[in-house]
């Protein structure tokens, strides 16, 4: 470990950020999957102009 | 704070929250990588005119692009861009072969840039002096960091790119400003420029190259099912987009000629920030390689976003698994579709050499390009003016069809001079996918649903 460099430890840390993100979203995805049915996710329709929904309404981009 | 069942019961959606802002970031963020490199290849190729010539000349082909696309965009406000478009005016087959051309135009494009932004700061570590560093880790950071950032919503996604785009473009600006067009205490294009070395095939030789200037702008249309007005945003942000790359493209050619002989230019990795070097400003070279790196991680960010639209799209109407045509009910991503592109991203930036990677984007693009040609004479055709409410209505049809059409012809002469067996291998590769799509897929297909647009009949059917 003495070895280590700053760069290393800056090499180390992209890793281990890599690391984390991903397996958030991996986390994130499969327990979106699990807490909400199938049809529900698959239910977005093409061209749909009137913004009707919906779920969470929190979590509209604070644009309501 | 989440909600585990529905207000409504049923649906969700892409979320509607972009503006013109986003819309021109999102275009002008995936392009202006190549005003910071690989647009300096076409130098050589032909020298320092050819580069000129083919600028423009690629400007032209990706006007008429940029018109094409918000005419026909401005009615099919779809996620998917293209792939809709082909969808209803053209049918199923040329439908999936430009999604594909459209992931993996992104996908490789994306992979590209996660390479760059590995070797840049990989080049960093090495001028401080570290040794035995490496670009993998950073090359990963960034796909997966901006992936993250997509699964979590497209207006931060799309802001962030706004601001880093217009940082970088910013920087091309004040590096003009710097080396005093107006005098020639620094800028020697009259001593530098030295005709055509290679003759006029070294001008269509360039062509292959002239592509960077403003390869993805097309990509705007991957927003339409997130933009508040896709009848005046998406034309508004291309069309500023696209004079914003052409003001940039001649500012960037003119500074870069005019201090570097084109020997050098035609093989550098960074002609900007090299540009920035010569003038022996130690805050514009920081600038210029912030710029360089800003616009590195806008495009990858940008693909990101484009890439997963047009899997979604595919996966929504059962061209694919419709497993991938999920949104995610708090972020209102794609979420499915993000996520499944980050490790095929990966594959491509740590196992493929990059002009390999750039080569397939670029095919891909102007396939893409060429199908737009024929969609816009049969749109015009099937739904005339008058027929159905546009947008925006672009001038002097058909001449930018036809426009498109040769130019589309002579870059691929242009890029079978140097990647002939890789544009054999692509078209082999699509005419095996479009097989399996025809013969095998195409029977999961809704037929009746995948066509959403309330239009009339088109004329003659």
């Amino acid at each position: 470990m003495e070895n280590l460099n700053n760069f290393q430890l800056l090499e180390y840390a992209a890793w281990g950020i890599s690391g984390v993100l991903g397996l958030w979203m991996l986390f994130d995805m499969i327990r979106t999957n699990a807490k909400y049915s199938e049809s529900t996710l698959i239910s977005s329709r093409e061209g749909e102009i009137e913004d009707v929904l919906v779920i969470d309404p929190p979590h509209q981009g604070g644009h309501r | 704070m989440t909600q585990s069942t529905a207000i409504h019961g049923e649906k969700v959606s892409l979320l509607r929250v972009l503006g013109p802002g986003h819309v021109w970031a999102l275009g002008v963020g995936i392009v202006l990588v190549g005003e910071y490199m690989g647009w300096n290849f076409a130098v050589g190729k032909g020298g320092a005119l050819a580069a000129l010539i083919a600028c423009w000349t690629a400007g032209l082909l990706y006007t008429c692009v940029a018109m094409i696309d918000s005419e026909v965009t401005s009615t099919v406000a779809a996620a998917g861009g293209q792939y809709a478009q082909a969808k209803h005016i053209v049918g199923p087959l040329m439908a999936f072969n430009v999604g594909l051309f459209l992931v993996l135009a992104y996908t490789m494009l994306e992979a590209g840039n996660a390479i760059t932004a590995g070797y840049l700061v990989q080049a960093v570590g090495g001028m401080a002096g570290f040794e035995g560093v490496h670009d993998k880790p950073f090359i990963v950071l960034t796909i997966v960091a901006l992936a993250w950032l997509n699964y979590r919503g497209v207006f931060a996604t799309l802001t962030f790119s706004l601001i880093v785009t217009a940082i970088a473009c910013f920087a091309i600006v004040v590096l003009f400003a710097a080396v005093r067009p107006w005098t020639d205490d620094v800028l020697k294009p009259g001593e530098l420029i030295n005709g055509l070395p290679y003759g006029w095939l070294g001008v269509i030789a360039a062509l292959h190259f002239g592509l960077w200037f403003y390869l993805g702008i097309e990509g705007t249309t991957q927003a339409a099912e997130e933009v508040r007005s896709p009848a005046r945003a998406l034309p508004l942000g291309t069309m500023t987009g696209m004079i914003t790359l052409l003001v940039a493209a001649t500012m960037t050619w003119y500074i870069c000629v005019g201090l570097m002989p084109w020997e050098y230019l035609g093989q550098a990795i960074t002609p900007l920030f090299d540009a920035a070097r010569l003038t022996g400003s130690l805050w514009l070279m920081v600038f210029l390689f912030v710029g360089t790196i800003f616009s590195t991680l806008a495009s990858a960010n940008g693909c990101i976003n484009d890439a997963s639209r047009a899997w979604f799209s595919m996966g929504r109407d059962r061209y694919l698994p419709v497993w991938f045509g999920a949104v995610h009910p708090v972020y209102r991503t794609p979420f499915r579709s993000i996520v499944f592109l980050v490790p095929v991203a990966l594959i491509f930036a740590l196992g493929a050499p990059l002009d390999q990677v750039i080569t397939f984007s670029i095919l891909s693009g102007l396939l893409g390009y060429t199908f737009m040609s024929f969609n816009m004479v049969m749109f015009r055709r099937k739904w005339p003016l008058g027929s159905i409410r546009r947008g925006y209505v672009h001038p002097f049809h058909p001449l930018p069809a036809f426009v498109l059409l040769l130019l589309c012809s002579v870059t691929y002469f242009a890029v079978f001079l140097g990647y002939g067996t890789q544009l054999v291998a692509m078209m082999v590769f699509y005419i095996i996918v479009s097989a399996w799509f025809a013969f095998h897929r195409y029977k999961y297909v809704k037929r009746g649903d995948q066509f959403t647009m309330a239009w009339p009949r088109p004329v003659g059917y």
